[in-house]
């Protein structure tokens, strides 16, 4: 039984890294390099749910959508200002000034709400019971719904409407997609929306689960990439697996191994199939 | 002879700082075939690419339809109504065959179910195959979802690199076929082609290039009928 209940708590974690992951994998697969300011990204999606629901007492699915569209909105506006100059220069020099950007969102985190940590409500949640003993907490549904929900809405985006359709058609072949006369910098611009909605959910979700501190987002940043690296980076839907099967090991593992190595799960897990096979177990691209 | 419909004029230019192509001239009529053959290397993609905003060129003209279209983007030459269907990778691969005909349409914002119904009798291979992804499809069928997409904005002159390059014969042939039906319906067509033989029999005029530079320009049969032309190209 307890292993069916490390199961759900892993299939939660997971949920969380899979949002990100997908994310990251979204930006990647259309602008070619890793984000590495996604997980201060998430971050500042989680703060915003702090202030919203926190300090200014609004009903939570209201502060998940000041939150999603301010996350996306900041995601667009850096890019436009930092990004946008180096299209077409080396992707080595997109990753570190995403590094750099990654940088300076955590000390405006730290600036504007202070080192310590906080909690979205003050008080211990009663974890509902249910078949077998198992047990989940309000949030931890929330976090379950909201995560399925979002990657459906994502699913019908990326298949069924124009826009995503572009949007994957850039990933395969960006200078077929522009000789097609398609909008490139538009595609480019809903990436970054998408990219930075789902970081928030993922930091939203994050903060629900544990607490809220700056460097949050930068902590879980390694597991998100293996994830997105184990669903092959570039395909969101291998991110989603990836998401998972890296939430659930990471849980199990507690079951061998001391719970603080748990960081270190993902890592192994990466290392091997970076070795083992580069291009992620669900086929992504390689480039 | 008909309206002219493009024109390179004097053209140099190339990708980075080296210059590819040198004082480069064509022409294609309203509804013509014009082919363009020419050793490996010889800068004939690079031909194609200049008319749609690829290189950097840094002197001459080109011209579509009266508009100075030298310094364009690629989507705005494409709303101009020259679509292009570069020599490799000219599918999106995980695309789905229908999808692919639909980004063909991207610029589009009518309704283009009528278009997509003419291409799919077109080519019937992709009527059966359209919820594949593209790329697991045939070589031959591939160039067939590649064409279909630049025919689905209904252009005026469609540029073809190698469309027949490396498929079977039996293909090969097919190929050649569909480029004559499409200019049936009154698309000029610019093409590379590195069956020289077939491609200057189906062609109204062609150019042979060599080095970046023009070295013969004719009509497809007096090309064939060239000497020289047949040393380099069609194998004595
Ligand atoms: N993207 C590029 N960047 C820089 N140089 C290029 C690029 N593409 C081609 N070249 C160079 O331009 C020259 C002409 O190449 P191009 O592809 O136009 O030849 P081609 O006549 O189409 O040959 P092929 O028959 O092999 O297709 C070659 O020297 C090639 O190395
Ligand atoms: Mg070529």
């Amino acid at each position: 039984m307890e292993i069916l209940q490390l199961v759900l708590y892993g299939t939660i974690l997971g949920s969380i890294l899979a949002l990100g992951a997908v994310g990251v994998s979204l930006t990647f697969g259309i602008l070619r390099f890793a984000n590495f300011s996604h997980g201060d990204l998430m971050t500042i999606g989680a703060y915003v749910v702090f202030v919203v629901f926190t300090v200014m007492k609004l009903p939570l699915w209201l502060a998940i959508i000041v939150s999603l569209a301010v996350t996306a909105a900041l995601t667009a506006i850096i890019d436009k200002l930092i990004y946008r100059n180096f299209r077409n220069s080396d992707p080595v020099i997109l990753l570190i000034s995403s590094f750099g950007m990654a940088l300076i969102l955590r000390s405006l985190i730290q600036l504007i709400w202070g080192p310590s940590t906080q909690v979205y409500e003050k008080g211990i949640q009663l974890a509902i019971k249910f078949g077998g003993g198992l047990r989940i907490k309000p949030d931890q549904i929330i976090i379950l719904v909201g995560t399925v929900l979002l990657i459906i809405a994502l699913h019908l985006f990326l298949r069924k409407t124009k826009m995503g359709k572009a949007m994957r058609a850039v990933a395969d072949n960006a200078e077929l997609a522009r000789l097609t006369g398609i909008n490139t910098e538009k595609v480019i611009l809903c990436t970054w929306l998408m990219g930075g909605a789902l970081a928030a959910a993922a930091g939203i979700f994050l903060g629900l689960d544990t607490r809220v501190f700056p460097e949050m987002g930068w902590n879980i940043l390694l597991p998100v990439f293996a994830a997105a690296i184990l669903g092959g980076i570039g395909n969101p839907y291998g991110a989603i697996a990836g998401g998972l099967v890296i939430g659930i090991s990471q849980e199990l593992s507690t079951q061998f191994i001391d719970p603080s190595y748990k960081p270190a799960v993902a890592f192994a897990i990466m290392v091997v199939i970076l070795i083992v096979r580069p291009t992620g177990i669900f086929a992504g691209r390689s480039s | 002879m008909s309206d002219v419909l493009l024109t390179i004029e004097n053209v140099t230019g190339g990708y980075g700082e080296a210059d590819i192509l040198f004082d480069l001239n064509m022409k294609v009529h309203d509804g013509e075939v014009v082919v363009i053959v020419g050793p490996n290397g010889a800068g004939k993609s690079t031909a194609m690419k200049s008319v749609f905003g690829l290189l950097k060129i840094r002197g001459g003209t080109i011209t579509y339809d009266g508009h100075d279209i030298t310094h364009d983007t690629s989507d705005a030459i494409v709303r101009r109504g020259i679509c292009y269907v570069p020599q490799t990778n000219n599918v999106f691969p995980t695309l789905t065959v229908h999808e692919n005909l639909e980004m063909g349409a991207f610029v589009r914002k009518d309704d283009i179910s009528d278009s997509l119904d003419r291409i799919y009798e077109f080519f019937p291979p992709l009527k059966e195959k359209r919820k594949l992804p593209a790329g697991t499809l045939s070589g031959g069928q591939r160039q067939m979802v590649a064409m279909g997409k630049a025919l689905m904005l209904d252009p005026k002159l469609l540029l073809l690199d190698e469309p027949t390059a490396g498929l079977s014969p039996k293909y090969m042939d097919q190929i050649f076929s569909i480029v004559k039906q499409i200019n049936e319906l009154g698309i000029g067509i610019l093409m590379v082609e590195q069956n020289a033989k077939q491609a200057l029999g189906l062609a109204d005029r062609g150019y042979v290039l060599a080095s970046g530079k023009n070295r013969y320009e004719d009509t497809g049969a007096n090309l064939l009928a060239n000497r020289e032309v047949a040393e380099m190209f069609l194998g004595g």
